[in-house]
Formats: C-alpha cells, structure tokens, sequence
C-alpha cells in the first residue's frame, strides 16, 4: 500500500503563490471578496505563511507553503461527532462534503489550522464557473473543507496504470500545487516506495516537519534553508 | 373527590400564581416575547446566508453561541444537583427550593443545546449524530450525556410534581382534564407516598453522577484537543465547579423573582438566601483556587504558546473581560456573601448577578483566547460578534424566563406537599436525628 507525501524545499520557494492559485483553480475554490478576506474568511487549501524571525534590525522573513499535513495520526479525525472526516489506508485525510454537519470542532482541534469552513454559498465571478473542474465536486455553504492531496489525480492515474496493465509509476500521480511550482520545490510521491524521489527527499538532514513534538506525524516534510551551498 | 389527604390547607396560598395573574406578568411576557421574534428573525437570515452573518472566521471558529452552549449548560447545575443533594443530606431548609431549581435545569438544557444547533453549519444534518455516530468524539459524549441528563432531570422534576399535581386537579378548580392526565391516579395514601419517596431517593441518587459527567465531558470537548489552554487535565472538576457556582447564582436570583412577583415572602425566607448565599460563597472560594491553579501553572511552565494565550488574557486583548470576570466572580461575591451582615436577600441577589455576568466573561476567556492564537503565524484577526449572534443570546435568555414563568403559571414553584411534609414531621424528625447524635440516648 502506497503512504502518499510531501516534501517541500524551502531553499528553492520563492513565495510566489503560485500553488495557491493552482491549488484554487484544480479543487474549485472560490475567490474570497476582498471584505470577505479582510475578515479572516478566505478559503484556501494551501497558504504560504509567514515566520518572522529575530528581532530589529536583525529580522528575517521565511516563507512557509502550508498544505493540509496529511497526519498519520490526524488529531481532526477523532475529533469528528460524525465521522465527516477520516484517513484512506493509502494515509490521505479527506473530508465527506455531504455528511459534515458543520460544527467545526476538527478545524479546532487541528494544531495547523489547515482545515477550511464555508461561511456562505460559494460563489464565482460571472462567467469563471465556466472554468469550473468536472473532477472535483463542489462544496455547499456550512461544511468544512480541506486539501485533499489532489486525490480526484489519484483516481485517474490509477486508472491509466490499471488499464495498461501496470503498476503506478513515480511522478504519475501529483497535486496540482506540485505541478505548478515554477522553481521545483515541492516534490510528491509514495514514502513507502524506497525508490521515489520523495522518499530519497524526505531522509535529507534539512529535513523537519511542523509541530512535530505534538506527535500527529505530519507526512509533509519541509527542508530547511540554510547557507546557499549551490547544491540541494 | 374531595380528598382530605390531599388538602393544600395554609399552604393554598402557593395555588395563588397559577388561579390569577396580574397584568403586570403578560406586559413582562410580552417583552420577553418581542425578544424571542428578533431572535427568531436573526436565526432566520443565519439560516439564510450561513454563518457568514456572525463574527467568525478562521481561525477563530467558535464564539458566543459555543460560549453560550457552555453558560446554559453550566446553569442547569443549579437544579438537579443542588436539589439533589440537600435533599440527600435532608437539608430540611430545601423544601421551598427545590422545585425552582429543579425548572430551572430542565429548561435550560434545551437552551444548552439549541446554542450547539445555532453554531452548526448544516443543522438541517443534525440527526447524523444519530445515524453516523463517531463514539471517540467529544461532541459525541456530549450528545450521549446531555441527553442522559436531560431525561434523568425531567423525571426528577415530575416525580416530585405528582402529588402537587394532584392537588390542583382538587383544588385548582381549572385544567382538570390536564392535571388528572399528568396526575396518573394519585390519591396521597400511605402505600403511594412511600413509593414515590422511595423513586425520588432513587433518582436524586442517579442524577449527581450524571450531572457531574455532563460537565466534565462538555469541558472535555476543549480539554481532548492539543490547543494551548484547552489541554488541560483541571478542566473536568474546573467546569463542574463553575457551572454549580452559576446554577447555585441562577436560583437565588429566580428565587429573589419569584418571591418578589408572587409575594412569598412567607416560604422564601432571609434564611434561605443566607444559606445558599454561603454555598455561593464556597464555591466562589472554590472556582478562585481553580482558576489560580490553572493560570499559575501555565505562567510557571512558561512554554511560549501557551503564554500568548496567557497574556492575552491577563494583560492583553482580553485582559478587560478576563479582569471584569476575576471581580465579577470572585471579589465582588466575596466581600458581599463573607459576611453577615451584607448577606441579605438584596446582597445575595447582587452578588448573584456578578457572579453570572462573570461566568459567563470566563466561559468567553476559554473559548475565544485560545483560537485567536492559533501555533502557526496565521497573522491577527479579531473576533467581535454581530448582530445577529447577540440577538440569538438575548433571545435565548428571553426564551427561557418566558418558559420559566409559564411554569409559574402552570404547576406550584414552590412544592405543596413537601412543605406540608416539613410541617408535619420535621420538627420531630430533626429532634430525633439531633438526640441520635448525643451521648447516652438510643
């Protein structure tokens, strides 16, 4: 069985947001009006945050790509009155749009605040549903909403593989975030797959993982920026 | 039908509320009701356009209605457990109380529970607690045991009715058809009387350990999460402390009301208030060493998220409503209910009402701090409720005085037959106890 991740480097992020954009375009998330964001309800399945680090004059800005962690032990899952939310045996956390009842205790109990609420109908500037993907369905006013790892990617991919007849190959299944990364600092692939990319990524000594004392074990890897060593 | 067991005698005065009612009342209910159309009116357009009408957002997701969830459920202590252990320990100054207290913890719990069907998103999925149960949720508890809690409290409350019932169904003179239903046959012999105590004795047993689970598992709904200042293993016995010290404040005010509206001045005496006024200020005492406990040791281990929360609360943001909530619940009480003299029906009413707007500042300070400090940078968004989240508080605690003074209307406040019981054994039986206590006397 597959364990699908992430690894994220942050040496080659620039911070551009383009996973953001691509990410709201693949899953059909709609565009928070500029009042709407000013009031904390955009909806976004992936962010890049801000850390701030040191003090002034000595102070550092880093950029941190934040996607739903796909918690091997997800505190948000547990959490759930009616079972809305779980994780697939391939480790995706995914959310049943049509059984949340919309009591956002996961998006509390969530010690990365990645999970999403939908304060209202959502809504798309005339003419943009157009532009709507068919995979992906979309979500009603009242329930909550996270990444999904691109999973509708996995769907088809497999079934590409299984109707020739082979196995799902290294870099045949990734989320639309990944694809669009202008400067190549996210890599996706199977953790349990000794050979892929992500694997081998994912056992650098950059690497760390967010809140990790928590114990949720997060399988989005992140590699630390350090001095620029012309290498990655 | 004339029953002589059941004659209410001197005590028919208490029959009074529900034979006349002044003009006075139907003006207070007519406000009470307008309170409950602007709330109806908000809900509506919550319904309408979903929670973006309220003053949430990411990250914080909870607000006044959870806030809210908190409180009422945290009131209807007052009842159940209060009546249920003075009448264990036969406090023979229980009598004229327990019914109002009692009333108090049935109706509010819808109260405590509609807050939750206020916050959700969907509540028109509300019965997929039901038909998908998730038993490791919090939430989950919580539905088991409210609704445990709720059916326990409405036996406890009609099995002490029945009799009283039965009066007025002789002696009321109106509604017989309803009360000889609700009465089931009661005639006030022996062989009936001893069975109902002995059910009562039951039931007062079997709702304390209920009530102090509801509680505990509505504050384990914070405690389970990993969040700064939620995760904490005080919060079980912090929150059933709290929410008895708001009951116990909830009665003396309805009981202040009660005997101020139907002049029974007579049965809700200066002691009683005197007495409860001394549990209000144990618990005072108690709910201080809680939240003492709480912040010192979250100060003293210093861990940095948990100290933003902290001083939002303590110098911060919050610090306004934290301090409101530290006079309100602890100063203000203590220095009124510590002694004799301020102790008085007026004094433990004032007291009361701090206590309550203070408890309600705390159950506030838990909810909102910690989500607004989210451990990832999410940048600073500020929480402060709309319109429509206070029209729905307000109309909530409308609602429920309303509710509470059709009770009134319908059924004795203060118990018929127990005091008629009080009357005739007590004194003897107190005597008998007080002897069994002494030296030298079997």
């Amino acid at each position: 069985m597959a364990r699908w991740g992430m690894v994220i480097d942050l040496a080659k992020c620039s911070g551009c947001q383009a996973c953001v954009v691509a990410c709201a375009a693949e899953n059909n998330v709609p565009c928070a009006s500029p009042e709407e964001a000013g009031r904390g309800r955009t909806l976004a399945w992936i962010k890049i945050v801000p850390f701030i680090e040191g003090e002034f004059p000595h102070v550092k800005m880093r950029l941190l790509p934040l996607p739903c962690q796909h918690c091997d032990n997800p505190p948000c899952i547990k959490v759930c009155p009616v079972d809305a939310t779980n994780i697939t045996p391939d480790g995706i956390v995914r959310q049943i749009f049509g059984r949340c009842i919309g009591c956002r205790y996961c998006t509390n109990a969530c010690p990365y605040t990645v999970r999403v609420f939908n304060w209202k109908a959502p809504e798309w500037p005339e003419g943009m549903e157009e532009a709507q993907n068919p995979d992906v369905s979309l979500r009603p006013k009242g329930v909550v909403e996270k990444c999904t790892f691109c999973v509708h990617r996995l769907q088809k991919a497999k079934e590409v593989a299984a109707s020739q007849n082979r196995p799902l190959a290294d870099g045949e299944y990734i989320p639309a975030c990944v694809e669009t990364c202008p400067t190549q600092a996210m890599y996706f692939g199977d953790l349990e797959d000794p050979k892929s990319k992500v694997k081998e990524m994912s056992r650098s000594p950059r690497v760390f993982r967010l809140l990790e004392e928590l114990g949720a074990q997060p399988k989005v890897f992140y590699l630390a920026e350090g001095e620029w060593s012309g290498k990655s | 039908m004339e029953n002589h067991n059941l004659d209410p005698g001197p005590e028919a005065v208490l029959l009074r509320p529900i034979q006349q009612t002044t003009s006075q009342f139907y003006k207070v209910m007519g406000l009470l009701m307008l309170l409950g159309a602007t709330c109806l009116f908000a809900w509506v357009q919550q319904l309408k356009d979903g929670l973006v009408v309220t003053g949430l957002n990411v990250p914080v997701y909870w607000g006044v209605y959870i806030t809210n969830f908190v409180f009422f459920i945290g009131i209807s202590h007052a009842g159940t457990l209060i009546s249920a252990i003075l009448r264990l320990v036969q406090a023979e100054w229980r009598r004229p109380i327990t019914r109002a207290a009692e009333v108090i913890t049935v109706l509010v719990l819808f109260f405590g529970a509609g807050s939750v069907i206020m916050d959700l998103g969907r509540p028109d999925r509300l019965l997929n607690v039901l038909f998908h149960p998730n038993f490791r949720s919090p939430l989950l508890w919580d539905v088991c045991s409210i609704t445990v809690y709720l059916t326990a409290s409405c036996i406890y409350l009609y099995l002490p009715l029945i009799p009283d019932i039965a009066i007025l169904r002789d002696y009321a003179g109106k509604r017989q058809k309803f009360y000889r239903l609700l009465s089931l046959g009661f005639q006030g012999t022996d062989k009936q009387k001893h069975r109902l105590e002995r059910l009562i004795a039951v039931m007062a047993i079997l709702v304390i350990p209920i009530a102090v689970s509801v509680h505990t598992v509505v504050s384990w709904v914070f405690a389970m999460t990993v969040q700064p200042m939620w995760h904490s293993t005080i919060f079980g016995p912090y929150f059933v402390v709290g929410a008895i010290f708001s009951g116990i404040a909830a009665l003396i005010i309805a009981m202040a009301l009660i005997r101020r509206m139907y002049h029974l001045e007579n049965y809700l005496k200066q002691i009683h208030f005197n007495n409860l006024g001394l549990l209000l200020l144990v618990m005072s005492l108690l709910w201080f060493y809680f939240t003492f406990a709480e912040f010192l040791t979250t100060y003293y281990g210093s861990e940095p998220i948990h100290l933003a929360v902290f001083y939002s609360k303590v110098t911060g943001r919050y610090s306004g409503m934290f301090w409101t909530m530290v006079v309100s619940c602890f100063v203000i009480p203590v220095s009124i209910l510590g002694r004799r003299k301020t102790r008085t029906v007026t004094g433990t009413v004032v007291a009361s009402v701090f206590v309550n707007i203070g408890m309600w500042l705390e159950r506030y300070a838990i909810v909102v701090p910690t989500l607004s400090h989210p451990r990832l940078p999410l940048g600073r968004i500020n929480y402060s409720p709309t319109w429509v989240e206070i029209a729905i508080t307000l109309g909530f605690f409308a609602t429920f005085i309303l509710l509470y003074m059709g009770f009134t209307k319908l059924f004795p406040i203060i118990s018929i037959w127990e005091i008629q019981e009080g009357r005739r054994n007590s004194l003897q039986g107190v005597e008998e106890r007080v002897k069994g206590y002494l030296p030298g006397t079997e």
